[in-house]
């Protein structure tokens, strides 16, 4: 939903019943809970809210998605395939999801 | 910030924005059902930048303002008394319940603690055995698998004098609740990102395919926001109507599955009245049998409570994305965030406060040209 | 439900309680609100019953004053405003709301400031309560175009509080007047009982000279003039805040509590028109703009990208849903001068320490007045708004 910030896993307590992380926000650094991911190791990225880590951040997809929004080009659209055009189904650099990831058409 | 920062270029968003006017050929309405995005999208001035014809409807999606107003007052009678250090997220201090707040309630000598994580209140009460402890547990799936683990730990550690006062709600339901009803003009959906990291985006597919709606799972960002509507406006324009995930670096299909199981141990779902909307079945989360020890509303008892909306907050409608803040006769007015008269107005993440922190619909001696999305200086 | 098992049950087995509790802060093991709390339950035997209301509208709170009141943003400005404004209204001067005010004194001109300081914890990154209230002082004497000359101390403390305690503190406040230059010239000390102060509350008044030709004052701010700020914000809001109770987490912040005497000399001689000074304390930069832009009738605009804001204060206002132009700081100023001054004003202040990172961050323009606007990193315009109450933490 909301407030989840992505965080890096810097040290990881497994002593207690919970698995309990210090999570590096850009220089801010926090306790939070990782009962609820626990393939994650230190150096990984994970979503935090309210003290505990919901999911864990993919950081390929994170920066495919990057590279697919920087290669939208709506000029060159517009010069290719002319201004009131039909949208094309197969857009290049439009940050379509990828088919793996779920029920994308 | 680190996948943070690069979702806020702006260069970037010019051309998300440029894109999505290419290839908008018609009138659409978008329905947002987060309150962390409606905040987003009105403080940054998004949903003015669109197309002039699509609209950004903002839906339920602040669980502090669909929290009933009796599950309000519970909360302030239970805080109340002398007995009790009720804590509870920040989100809930303001918000007026019939009568008073938790914030009001505070100053007239309630213990009331503010938290950020389940886990400190249950440190409270393991460190005050001879007070009660009392945690509001409110929030979407998003929350649920920390209240969650809160009310586990409670029971390990055989505290005696920790409860929650539940308010969870689901949002699948409030979605198919809009879109059964006769008003609705909801064509395509945003889902939240952080209720899907929890619980995938299976149970959406059935909505969309139902309903023919195209639903995009869609993050916080700017550019998240500005994908995600790019996105549902393709599907809308071709014709297509199924879940697509635009925020994949944190949300898989099939969600958390951990924190699922733990939600469903703690919990089960039954049906839950949404402020302003009624009540609506199968639409949220109540504690199994096996831990009714740990609910407020069983061990105190709060009968009696008289709830009273304002007669002229129109929360209901606002809720319901049906009337915006600017159809209400007492924004600005009678209802500002400093003397709100319902929850949209003092949530952070209600849309009336969005709406009125943006300065929009506000008297202003001079006409005040907002969102105009300058271009990037070169 | 899923049929797969987690390889490891999140649930874990019976041990030993949670563990570590993150940042539990030595200083103070006291609940937030406990002190009003304690003095408050005595008197008030029948506590409130939401459930016995009559009336079918939501009562404000207006019969009580809240934590919001003090906290310097929309709430503070209508107690001054509705309450204390007018109570006042036979024996004070008028005028807009200053830092400080001027009195004449046969035809010398001194500013008089007076403020109390009741933070908590006594000690937290970066400083303590007794350099708090000195800098703070001698800052509102400053922001009046001030050279501040000597200063009172006022000691509330709370019984029991550690006399090694009282000790550093005053010591601080010594180190803090020699560095500013002022004397601590009479004080005086009262003991109330356990509960009533939070440890120790610190009142102090300040007299400064406002040298001739300088007429800095919150309204004097015109369309064209340029909007300086001198260093990065969000330090000191944060640094409390990372040790307030509750909400512990590290951060390498510590309060940016300094004297600004010496950098409003600099900016004084540069610029001897400067319109307005203010130092963003409560309420952060965004209420002290909002009060200037009030005060003199104009509109302010801001630029995103010039504002200063270092990474871990933008990391922490993220985590904890904060906006980081609400966050107070405790040894910075805003500056409003002539555009054609700008540029002297800026390399003047680079020359002091306290300036070394000052920048032009907006302009004060005619449109909307009193509105202070802000051109996002995203392109869009938005209103900076002022603070409502108490800055609380959220989830959503």
């Amino acid at each position: 939903m909301c407030l989840g910030i992505p965080g890096k896993v810097v040290e990881i307590r497994e002593d207690g019943p919970l698995r309990m992380a210090r999570v590096d926000f850009g220089g801010v650094r926090q306790e939070a809970c990782l009962a609820y991911v626990p393939e994650v190791v230190v150096g990984d990225y994970v979503i935090i809210h309210v003290g505990f880590a919901i999911s864990q951040l993919d950081e390929a997809e994170a920066l495919r998605t990057l590279e697919l929004l920087r290669m939208i080009d709506p000029e060159g659209m517009a010069l290719e395939l002319g201004p009131t055009t039909e949208p094309a189904t197969a857009v290049e650099g439009s940050g379509a999801p990828p088919a793996s990831q779920g029920t994308a058409a | 910030m680190k996948y943070i920062d690069e979702y806020r270029n702006p260069e970037i968003a010019h051309k998300l924005v440029d894109e999505i006017h290419r290839i908008t050929t018609r009138p659409w309405s978008l329905m947002e059902v987060c309150g962390g995005q409606t905040h987003t999208l009105v403080k940054q001035g998004i949903d003015e930048a669109l197309p002039a014809g699509v609209r950004m409807i903002h839906g339920p999606g602040c669980p502090v303002c669909v929290t009933p107003l009796e599950q309000i007052d519970k909360a302030l009678a239970i805080a109340a008394r002398p007995d009790v250090i009720f804590t509870s997220y920040g989100d809930m201090l303001r918000v007026p319940g019939s009568a008073t707040d938790l914030l009001s309630l505070k100053a007239r000598g309630a213990d009331v603690r503010i938290v950020y994580s389940p886990l400190d209140a249950v440190r409270i009460a393991a460190a005050n055995p001879d007070r009660q402890v009392v945690f509001f547990a409110i929030g979407f799936e998003t929350t649920a698998p920390a209240n969650a683990m809160a009310v586990w730990q409670a029971r390990r550690l055989e505290l005696d004098n920790f409860t929650v006062l539940v308010s969870h709600v689901l949002v699948p339901p409030a979605m198919t609740a809009i879109l059964e009803s006769p008003t609705n003009q909801v064509q395509a959906f945003l889902a939240a990102g952080h209720v899907c990291a929890v619980m995938g985006w299976t149970e959406y597919e059935p909505i969309a395919e139902r309903y023919h709606v195209p639903i995009v799972v869609t993050g916080f960002e700017p550019l998240d926001l500005l994908e995600g509507i790019l996105m549902a406006i393709r599907q809308l324009e071709e014709g297509r109507a199924t879940v697509e995930n635009q925020y994949a670096r944190a949300v898989k299909r099939e969600g958390n599955r951990q924190a699922q199981e733990t939600v469903f141990r703690v919990f089960d779902i039954g049906e839950r009245a949404w402020r302003g909307i009624g009540m609506i079945p199968a639409s949220g989360y109540h504690l199994r049998p096996e831990f009714a020890k740990f609910d407020a509303e069983t061990r105190f008892e709060v009968g009696d409570i008289h709830t009273q909306e304002h007669p002229a907050c129109i929360a209901g409608q606002i809720l319901q994305g049906t009337k915006t803040p600017l159809d209400c006769a007492a924004y600005g007015t009678l209802c500002s965030p400093q003397k709100p008269l319902g929850a949209p107005m003092v949530s952070a993440e209600g849309v009336c406060s969005a709406y009125h922190a943006a300065g929009r619909g506000l008297a202003s001696p001079t006409a005040f040209p907002l969102y105009e999305l300058a271009r990037p200086e070169r | 439900m899923s049929e797969k098992r987690a390889t490891a049950d999140p649930l874990g087995s019976l041990a030993d309680p949670l563990g570590g509790f993150p940042g539990e802060s030595a200083a103070s093991g006291r609940a937030p609100g406990r002190a009003a709390g304690r003095s408050r339950a005595g008197d008030d035997p029948a506590a409130p019953d939401p459930s016995n209301l009559a009336c079918p509208a939501p009562i404000p709170e207006r019969a009580r004053v809240l934590l919001g009141h003090g906290s310097g943003g929309q709430l503070s400005a209508a107690l001054m405003r509705d309450v204390i404004g007018p109570a006042l209204a036979s024996a004070s001067a008028g005028g807009p709301l200053n830092d400080a005010a001027v009195v004449d004194v046969a035809g010398t001109r001194l500013a008089f400031t007076t403020d109390s300081f009741v933070v908590s914890p006594l000690v937290f990154p970066g400083g303590d309560i007794g350099e708090l209230a000195v800098n703070g002082t001698v800052n509102d004497l400053a922001m009046m175009g001030a050279q501040p000359l000597a200063l009172s101390l006022a000691y509330v403390i709370e019984e029991g509080l550690p006399i090694e305690e009282l000790r550093l503190v005053t010591e601080s406040v010594a180190r803090a007047a020699v560095r500013a230059g002022v004397r601590v010239v009479t004080g005086d000390t009262k003991v109330v009982g356990r509960g009533a102060a939070d440890g120790l509350f610190v009142n102090t008044a300040g007299i400064g000279l406002v040298s001739a030709g300088v007429a800095v004052a919150a309204d004097r701010a015109v369309a064209g003039d340029a909007v300086v700020l001198s260093g990065s914000i969000g330090l000191h809001g944060i640094a409390i805040m990372s040790v307030r109770e509750g909400l512990s987490f590290e951060v390498e912040i510590a309060s940016d509590t300094q004297p600004l005497n010496a950098l409003v000399a600099a900016i004084v001689a540069a610029c001897p028109d400067v319109r307005v000074l203010r130092d963003p304390t409560r309420g952060g930069l965004a209420s002290a703009l909002n009060e200037i832009a009030a005060a003199s009738g104009v509109g302010i605009e801001l630029r995103e990208e010039t504002i200063p804001i270092p990474g871990p204060v933008r990391a922490a206002c993220e985590m904890l849903g904060l906006d980081p132009l609400h966050v107070a700081n405790e040894g910075k100023l805003v500056a409003i001068v002539p555009a054609a001054s700008v540029e002297a004003v800026l390399a003047a202040m680079r020359t002091i320490p306290e300036g070394a990172d000052a920048v032009e961050i907006g302009r004060a323009v005619a449109d909307h007045p009193g509105m202070v606007t802000m051109r996002t990193i995203v392109g869009s315009q938005r209103i900076v708004d002022m603070l409502v109450g108490e800055q609380l933490p959220r989830i959503c």
